[in-house]
């Protein structure tokens, strides 16, 4: 693989041709004016956004001990599924986020060189770390009585979220640069959600589970710090700086 | 390379072979290579696609051609996906629609001025409008919502401007049909014009149905509702202007003499070398297929395939910009519409296609306003001053 971008025949812009540029520009003027649409786009949208349910549904507690608590709960007014989705949520992102430093362990392991600090040993310890932050919050969704398996609506447009981020991950074109540039977007939204989801298991009282998920975000602190700074690395010696 | 066609020595059909890794190659570079290349990738995938659907039509009526049809039909299917395979994934769909579109303008534009036969070079020259049409449509979609500017595939050879507006394109399924020229009499070049622009929209429908439904967005989802219901005019349209009083055999001849001129031509045009390698192999392996029919064809139908098939290769199509015709026909014959198979001003286009229309568009429409107001500007609509955006 190539581990650098270089100056070459990139073709996309205004610039790299400028006579069809030129002739190009025309179409500003030889466009004539055209009466608006009696239903724009935004009276369109507004339609179907008015319209729309959402993605689907939580599914119901199937064990005696989760309808117990969502019971519960629900006499104090808290709706677990809340909780619960955002749990799912996050299974559902560690598990991909594993996935994608399984690709970048891939791509580590043919790259002609690594920034300086960076090892294949440091990129398998965030992943073995991703890998176990879904196995605890499968269990936690275990825990309070829901099944881990199911799709819940929030993992379900996390989902979606990430298809950006696995996407990107497989291209092989890809350098080790832009590879960190991918994890560490995933690790962002992940350092972010991780404080949201323990400050609400905060409020459903669930301080078990708030402790463990804080020593999971004490892990994403340091997976976030530790590709930032692999990321400044590769960018510094890629510069000649 | 002149290509002697009553003498042609292809790779025989069992000698062409491929593996896994062969048919999924490293696809070209959306940044780096010229549009052209990619706009000659997806025409000759189509192409592959045609060949496919009518190899299965025609195996669904011939109990003798079953196995022929499908020893060729497999490598058709190889060659499809190699070529297809060959569009990066940093194409988004909309990208990807854009580069569709530019193929069916810029090739549908060379075609329509090489046609020797005046009625078909107007029916091309109509469809053209409707596709520049589908361009701005789509460039306006895709800078709004992915935030994106359409040059950016379309290396400034291809305009960005209105053509006859998509809302007006919804006809009766009456008025798209066309008159098909005569097999016995036609130019070689128009039989090979003719599929080979039926099977660019054709795989652009295709496309469409397959990606619409790709979007989260509803007005994208609309939109590609309503431009695959063109495509789907398109095909009708083109597919009309073939004989259709040729035999299977005849028809499957064409289909690999079609693919043989548009490899061929390819072949000489192409400007990234990697790519230029396969499309001389597939060139060969077209031959090897031209060749094993034209044996069939002797056996079932006991005449000549140098009856249906010209001498030598007639001057392949144009790979190239063709801003100034296009933009000659966008000032002539945009309001001509369709009276059945005849073309015809505005004022005269029948009740049946209006009344068709006026009930699709009941609810407003996709395409007009997914462009309202917008001027394509160089990198964006975002790159104007505010107070200058819609």
């Amino acid at each position: 693989m190539e581990n650098e971008i270089h100056t070459g025949t990139n073709r996309t812009g205004m610039k790299a041709s400028p006579v069809d540029a030129r002739k190009l520009l025309e179409v500003r003027e030889l466009q004539t004016t055209m009466p608006d649409p009696e239903v724009d786009a935004v009276a369109l949208r507004a339609a179907y956004l008015t319209e729309a349910g959402p993605v689907g549904s939580m599914p119901p507690p199937p064990t005696l001990r989760g309808m117990a608590g969502t019971a519960m709960k629900a006499l104090t007014g808290k709706k677990m599924h809340v909780l619960l989705d955002k749990i799912a949520e996050r299974a559902a992102f560690e598990r991909t986020g594993t996935r994608l430093y399984d690709m970048m362990l891939q791509k580590v392991a043919v790259a002609p060189a690594l920034p300086a600090g960076m090892t294949i040993d440091g990129v398998r310890e965030i992943r073995d770390e991703e890998h176990s932050h879904y196995l605890l919050l499968a269990a936690a969704i275990e825990t309070l009585g829901a099944d881990p398996t199911a799709m819940t609506p929030c993992a379900d447009v996390t989902g979606v979220q990430g298809m950006g981020l696995v996407q990107a991950m497989g291209e092989p074109r890809l350098t080790i640069a832009q590879a960190l540039s991918t994890l560490l977007a995933a690790e962002v939204i992940d350092n972010a959600s991780w404080e949201l989801l323990i400050d609400l298991a905060q409020q459903f009282g669930q301080d078990e589970l708030v402790a463990q998920f804080t020593e999971a975000l004490a892990a994403e602190q340091r997976h976030e710090a530790t590709v930032r700074q692999w990321m400044a690395t590769a960018l510094t010696e890629e510069a000649g700086l | 390379m002149a290509i002697d066609l009553s003498n042609i020595k292809g790779c025989p059909l069992e000698q062409q072979r491929f593996t896994w890794r062969e048919l999924v190659q490293h696809p070209i570079s959306k940044l780096d290579d010229d549009t052209f290349t990619r706009v000659r990738i997806i025409l000759l995938n189509g192409l592959e696609h045609e060949a496919l659907r009518f190899s299965h039509a025609f195996a669904r009526m011939s109990r003798d051609m079953r196995a022929p049809l499908a020893r060729v039909r497999r490598v058709e299917q190889h060659q499809h996906t190699m070529i297809n395979w060959l569009i990066g994934a940093d194409h988004s769909p909309l990208e990807t629609t854009i580069a569709y579109e530019q193929v069916a303008i810029e090739i549908t534009a060379a075609v329509a001025q090489a046609e020797p036969d005046p009625y078909l070079a107007q029916t091309y020259r109509f469809g053209l409008l409707e596709d520049f049409d589908h361009m701005y449509r789509y460039s306006a979609m895709l800078d709004r919502l992915e935030g994106k500017d359409a040059n950016n595939i379309l290396q400034c050879y291809t305009d960005i401007l209105p053509g006859r507006p998509t809302v007006v394109e919804h006809r009766d399924p009456d008025d798209d049909l066309r008159n098909p020229f005569d097999a016995k009499t036609a130019h070689p070049l128009s039989k090979l014009h003719a599929l080979t622009i039926m099977a660019a929209e054709q795989q652009t429908h295709n496309y469409y149905m397959n990606i619409g439904p790709l979007f989260s967005d509803p007005v994208a989802r609309l939109l590609y509702a309503e431009i695959a219901s063109i495509e789907e005019q398109h095909t009708t349209q083109y597919e009309s202007i073939i004989d259709p009083d040729q035999t299977w055999m005849e028809q499957w001849l064409m289909h690999e003499f079609n693919e043989v001129y548009n490899y061929y031509g390819a072949v000489r045009q192409e400007s990234n070398p990697r790519i230029k390698a396969i499309w001389e192999r597939f060139l060969d392996y077209e031959l090897g297929h031209l060749q094993y029919v034209m044996e069939l064809f002797k056996q079932v139908e006991r005449r000549d395939p140098m009856e249906i098939l010209p001498p030598v290769m007639p001057e392949p199509i144009a790979f190239a910009s063709q801003r100034e015709f296009v933009r000659q026909v966008l000032l002539q014959e945009v309001d001509l519409r369709a009276d059945g198979p005849d073309f015809v001003p505005m004022e005269q286009e029948p009740d049946g296609s209006r009344a068709y229309r006026r009930q699709l568009n009941a609810e407003g429409s996709p395409t007009e306003a997914v462009a309202a107001g917008y001027v394509w500007n160089p990198g964006t609509e975002l790159a104007l001053p505010a107070e200058q955006q819609k």
